[in-house]
């Protein structure tokens, strides 16, 4: 038994090693200058350089566009919380048919892909004047995000026994305050679910940054990255060192907050 | 349909009841889901109908005129080349991920869920593809498949491929960079469900002298179920709906050989201002996913051990 533990972790390194490849093409082409690169390109670099970071943090516009991505996932996730968790109190308590006709109505959402609304959602921002605006990216994401958010929220909420708001409210406080002061607290886990989930979402999205940003000045990072490739294609050392400082917020973030980040991937339903 | 669920349904009835009759009338006030209601109406119901409006007129662009031409969106699909292909890569990209992702993430996760002391390692180092963007994995992966024989994995192996240049081979070399990112997230749902599977079964079967692979195909497969079924349904609807690693990699080329459904409805609509044909397009592949939810929601929920 002992030895075939042992054979096994042998095996899995060496799986864990080849599949971690192209994360060492991307680190050791980002340190090497075009001239060590044409020379050898996967050798381990003999004189390592940061030139590329530099060059590329300005090049690809990586500080304005963190913010701007960094804006639009923290107010979208905000919205989609205090939207999410109201409705779907609301959602999980109703006994009434109408009331369950809509929490349906809300998880097709989950099904419906959202190019199909794709054009007119894009002449409805456009006549709003939101094109190119963080505005007109919030509203998309929550709205986007509602149904999944809805669906993780009710079924939590319909486990949660009815007696905590109840008992509040005897003792004379509004749904409001039931809902604020006692339930909310009590959705940790599953806020905890939903702002992982929607966080990796919002900020990883290019599709729709693509079409609303594009050429506003107002790009988030994953927009960004893909004008600045595009313009320096060939300088794989500079185009290396723009994508390492472009992933590197949010995998520093997830190996902080890995244990949660897997819990929250591994029990959640991505539609 | 997931964990979630699950939980939620089994625990909520019992709890239910006594509110029921005791604080009948303390549900909360509908105002509580309009502000949500209201922003996913705009964002979602509104434009999604429209969208099936539109997929049934000749709309070229933003103001243009448009009026019913019934449809011929579709039968215009049906002498589209290029549509039609995309179809196909589509459909073809859709079963290579889902066969290979699932089959690579279920070993992942047998690999992982055992007394390896690199267990916990292992399992963020496979899953950390997951949260870095597609668009980014996609540039990564460009070199990877360089053709340039000192480069990439021809250089590693000494190969004289052209991963993305070549019609026969591009398609599945997106898939397998799709398979990279994502296989982890596929080990995460199956280790989650092998850690539901109780211990005491399989020293039940182990006594009465199962070995490994029956121990899996009778133990651990029927109590899978449910990870199998999450798991399913994310990787096809993931493939069906697949944009960024082509758009980045090789925007459909060579030719139209890595196309798919959302790649040509995007050009359709924003290359060619062909908006009322990009809909149609779009209504087929908003079918292909529901369709795909429904068949996998209702098949294979009835082939879960019932809890």
């Amino acid at each position: 038994m002992k030895a075939r533990t042992f054979l096994l972790e042998i095996v899995m390194i060496a799986v864990a090693v080849a599949f971690l490849f192209p994360v060492y093409a991307l680190v050791t082409l980002s340190l090497k200058s075009p001239d060590q690169i044409a020379e050898s390109p996967l050798a381990v670099p003999s004189s390592p350089t940061l030139d590329n970071f530099a060059s590329a943090w300005s090049s690809a516009a990586l500080g304005p566009s963190l913010i701007n991505s960094t804006v639009i996932t923290v107010v979208s996730l905000v919205a989609l919380i205090a939207l999410g968790s109201f409705a779907a109190y609301f959602l999980a308590r109703v006994r009434s048919r109408l009331g369950y006709g809509l929490y349906i109505l809300f998880l097709l959402g989950i099904v419906l892909p959202f190019q199909l609304g794709m054009i007119p959602l894009y002449r409805l921002i456009t006549d709003l004047g939101l094109i190119g605006t963080h505005l007109g990216m919030i509203v998309f994401y929550t709205g986007v995000q509602l149904p999944f958010t809805v669906f993780l929220y009710t079924g939590f909420i319909r486990a949660l026994p009815r007696e905590y708001a109840s008992a509040a409210q005897i003792d004379g406080a509004s749904h409001l305050t039931a809902f604020t002061k006692v339930v909310f607290p009590l959705l940790r886990p599953i806020t905890g679910t939903v702002l992982i989930l929607n966080a990796v979402f919002i900020w990883n999205d290019f599709f729709t940054p693509l079409l609303y940003l594009g050429g506003s000045g107002f790009e988030t990072v994953p927009v960004s990255i893909f004008s600045f490739v595009g313009q320096y294609v060939s300088d794989y050392g500079l185009v290396f060192a723009g994508l390492v400082l472009a992933a590197l917020p949010i995998v520093v973030v997830f190996l902080l907050l890995q244990r949660y980040v897997i819990k929250g991937f591994s029990s959640g339903l991505k539609g | 349909m997931s964990v979630i669920t699950k939980q939620a349904g089994t625990s909520a009835a019992p709890a239910a009841k006594p509110g029921r009759r005791r604080f009948g009338a303390m549900t909360p006030p509908w105002l509580f889901a309009a502000p949500a209601l209201l922003v996913y109406a705009v964002v979602v119901l509104y434009p999604s109908i429209a969208g099936v409006v539109y997929a049934f007129t000749d709309w070229s662009g933003i103001g243009g005129d448009m009026s019913f031409v019934g449809l011929s969106n579709f039968s215009a699909i049906l002498h589209d080349d290029q549509a039609l292909g995309s179809l196909g890569n589509t459909l073809l990209l859709t079963v290579a991920v889902v066969v290979v992702q699932n089959v690579v993430g279920l070993l992942l996760a047998l690999g992982v869920n055992t007394k390896i002391k690199s267990r916990a390692l292992l399992r963020v180092v496979f899953f950390s593809p997951v949260v870095v963007s597609p668009v980014m994995v996609a540039f990564l992966w460009k070199y990877i498949y360089n053709p340039d024989p000192s480069a990439g994995l021809n250089g590693l192996f000494g190969l004289h491929v052209d991963w993305l240049g070549d019609p026969s081979v591009a398609l599945w070399s997106i898939a397998g960079m799709v398979v990279w990112q994502y296989a982890g997230y596929s080990m995460v749902i199956f280790l989650a469900g092998l850690e539901g599977v109780p211990r005491e079964l399989h020293e039940a079967a182990m006594i009465d002298g199962a070995g490994t692979l029956q121990r899996f195909r009778y133990v651990t497969w029927p109590l899978l179920a449910p990870a199998v079924t999450i798991n399913l349904m994310l990787s096809t609807i993931g493939g069906l709906k697949l944009f960024d690693q082509v758009f980045a990699a090789t925007n459909g080329g060579p030719g139209y050989a890595t196309e798919t459904l959302s790649t040509v409805l995007y050009k359709q609509a924003f290359v060619y201002g062909k908006f009322g044909y990009s809909t149609a397009i779009a209504l087929v592949l908003a079918l292909f996913v529901a369709a795909v939810s429904f068949v996998q929601i209702y098949y294979l929920r009835s082939r879960e051990v019932s809890q």
